[in-house]
């Protein structure tokens, strides 16, 4: 739902069906809107039982790399007497994406109920919610509802007289989007710098310390309650294009559209109708000019891609770029294109954790360059050199954030070069002033 | 979490942070990790929530009190950007400024900030000690643009109009 709007008739509200309504942040309220059914169930199955349902509802990781969850579970290894932890990715700090913060704000008793489940799957008795530190309010709404949880006997040491121990423990993060990625994350849960580590191991061997680990994204947990309590079958029925997508998702709408939002649509929704009918479309007189859709990480989209793309992991890639976390970052035919990447450039610098080299010098030279252009200074084998740099930021590192900064450079510089030469030409009035 | 406290000096004699209720706070958290090191980042917010700010002192004490070295400390709170290691404002101020926000007018906002903080340019803080500005990237509440924190506090869809009302919340 796009919360502050009323659902729309074409959404498909599974995740969002109580933001807005304050009464199902409490305990009281969720269960009785049918929450913790879901969790008294699972604990009356093995979890083989319900990795094997999750796997069957073919959920995906919604934080952006889309790996099978139920696969993703049964990587974990069994009897081997160690300790194994569930990590819950929170750390929403893609630009264009605002879901998780809306799940948190409205339904934390959802992504509680989730990780118990979701815990009691891989064989872990806690569960480490890792905030970003700028989400004070989700922060306050959820250190609540885990205090509430426990008095009910949905978390502790005997879950539900089932025996079975759950603690949930909130991480505070303190301002670092880097650690949203997994292993940085685990770093930083551990009192380190949130520096990515080299995989293999990987989590599930050698991950939070040391032990058998898994992330999973807020979203992505809040659908495991859903799945249980209405069946694989039901969740991989929702779907209208490739049977690899299946589910609900919410996509975060932001920019220049008239109603930016949450939206909740089926897999394969077209992304035309998600632009111009739910989210209201373009304001007056303006036109679609570009979507980045993946959240700030992925290749820029034409308006003509855009239209012609179904919001699914493989509709998007058809159309030239990536689903990611689907934060949508709508720009209309006002938009500066090159200013606008430059700035995302920026946003990779800042963020940057400077480990690798091509990551950390290849980051602050492109938005240097592309800086440069805009100083109306620019030459043009520029923008062979923002090329040739990209592609020894990408592949080539230990996690994809350098990746991640050029996705947008080198897309930017292919499908809109005509942006790029009103600069070098001097045609176009400098955006920034000469140094 | 409370808002960002009394600065202290920087040459003021160093008082411990954890002493009485905020020792125990920190001490409550022992059995939810299995080493101590994981308290890092939880500590130093509990200094920065009771000091405002993370003095070298402060971090030689956390550095004793989690058995690790102040410069491993220093080394951690350095890498993240909300630990101030220096005093800042009596209430310090967040604004997005990353290509969603952008797109739908941050800019303005940021101005609209500046000037009626009078801290004139990012990064400085009033001359009346009141407010530290700073721009940051994407809040996360990228359809409710543009996001600003002020200390603990999340304001949404923030225009400049809004701005002198939001700001005469804080004294």
């Amino acid at each position: 739902m796009g919360f502050p709007h009323p659902s729309h008739p074409k959404e498909t509200v599974v995740l969002s069906k109580y933001f807005g309504d304050a009464d199902a942040r409490t305990y009281a309220g969720w269960a009785k809107r049918g929450g913790y059914e879901a969790l008294k169930k699972a604990l009356g199955m093995t979890p083989e039982a319900i990795v094997d349902e999750i796997k069957a509802s073919g959920l995906r990781g919604r934080g952006g790399a889309g790996f099978p969850t139920g696969l993703k579970w049964s990587f974990m290894p069994k009897g081997d007497n160690k300790p194994h932890y569930l990590v819950c990715n929170a750390d929403e700090s893609e630009p264009g994406t605002f879901k998780d913060r809306e799940l948190m704000r409205w339904t934390p008793h959802q992504l509680i109920e989730g990780c118990a489940i979701g815990a009691y799957a891989i064989g872990a008795e806690r569960c480490y919610i890792y905030i970003r530190g700028e989400f004070t309010e989700p922060w306050r709404v959820m250190t609540k509802a885990v205090e509430e949880a426990y008095s009910y006997g949905a978390l502790g040491a005997n879950v539900f007289e089932s025996g079975k121990r759950i603690d949930i423990v909130l991480h505070r993060g303190a301002g670092a989007y880097i650690c949203g990625e997994e292993t940085a994350m685990m770093n930083s849960i551990e009192g380190r710098r949130g520096n990515p580590r080299i995989k293999p191991p990987f989590p599930a061997v050698a991950g939070l310390f040391g032990m058998p680990t898994t992330i999973n994204n807020v979203e992505t947990l809040t659908a495991v309650p859903h799945i249980l309590n209405r069946g694989a079958a039901w969740y991989k029925g929702l779907c209208l294009s490739s049977p690899k997508s299946t589910g609900t998702k919410l996509f975060s709408v932001c920019g220049h559209v008239m109603k930016p939002g949450n939206f909740e649509v089926t897999m394969g929704f077209p992304m035309k109708d998600l632009i111009h009918d739910l989210a209201g479309g373009m304001r007056p007189g303006r036109r679609l000019k570009a979507v980045i859709p993946g959240g700030s990480s992925v290749p820029i989209m034409t308006a003509a891609e855009a239209e012609a793309a179904l919001c699914d992991y493989e509709g998007i890639v058809e159309r030239g770029s990536m689903l990611g976390s689907a934060g949508f970052i709508v720009m209309d035919d006002s938009t500066d294109i090159v200013y606008e990447i430059y700035r995302l450039a920026k946003f990779y610098a800042h963020e940057s954790c400077a480990q690798c080299t091509q990551c950390r010098e290849g980051t602050a030279w492109t938005t240097k360059i592309l800086e440069r252009i805009l100083r109306g200074q620019g030459k043009r084998e520029d923008l062979d050199l923002l090329l040739d740099l990209s592609e020894q930021m990408t592949g080539k590192t230990i996690c994809v954030l350098s990746d991640s900064c050029a996705a947008p450079i080198v897309s930017g510089i292919k499908k809109f070069p005509e942006e790029f030469d009103a600069y070098l030409s001097r045609a176009r009035t400098p955006a920034l002033a000469a140094v | 979490m409370s808002g960002t406290a009394h600065a202290a000096h920087p040459d003021a004699p160093h008082q411990a942070v954890f002493v009485g209720k905020v020792k125990d706070k920190l001490e409550a958290l022992f059995p939810s990790y299995p080493t101590k090191m994981a308290c890092l980042l939880p500590a130093l917010w509990m200094v920065q929530e009771e000091r405002g700010w993370i003095s070298a002192d402060s971090i030689a004490e956390v550095a004793a009190v989690l058995g690790l070295t102040p410069a491993y400390v220093r080394g951690v709170a350095t890498f993240y950007t909300m630990y101030h290691l220096h005093p800042v404002g009596r209430h310090f101020i967040q604004v997005c400024g990353t290509s969603p926000c952008h797109l739908c007018g941050s800019d303005e906002v940021m101005k609209a900030i500046l000037q009626q903080t009078a801290c004139g340019e990012l990064g400085t803080t009033s001359p009346d000690g009141r407010f530290t500005v700073v721009e940051v990237e994407c809040l996360g509440a990228c359809g409710f643009a543009t996001p600003i924190l002020v200390d603990d506090d999340f304001h949404d869809s923030v225009t400049p109009e809004r701005v002198p009302g939001i700001l005469a919340r804080y004294p």
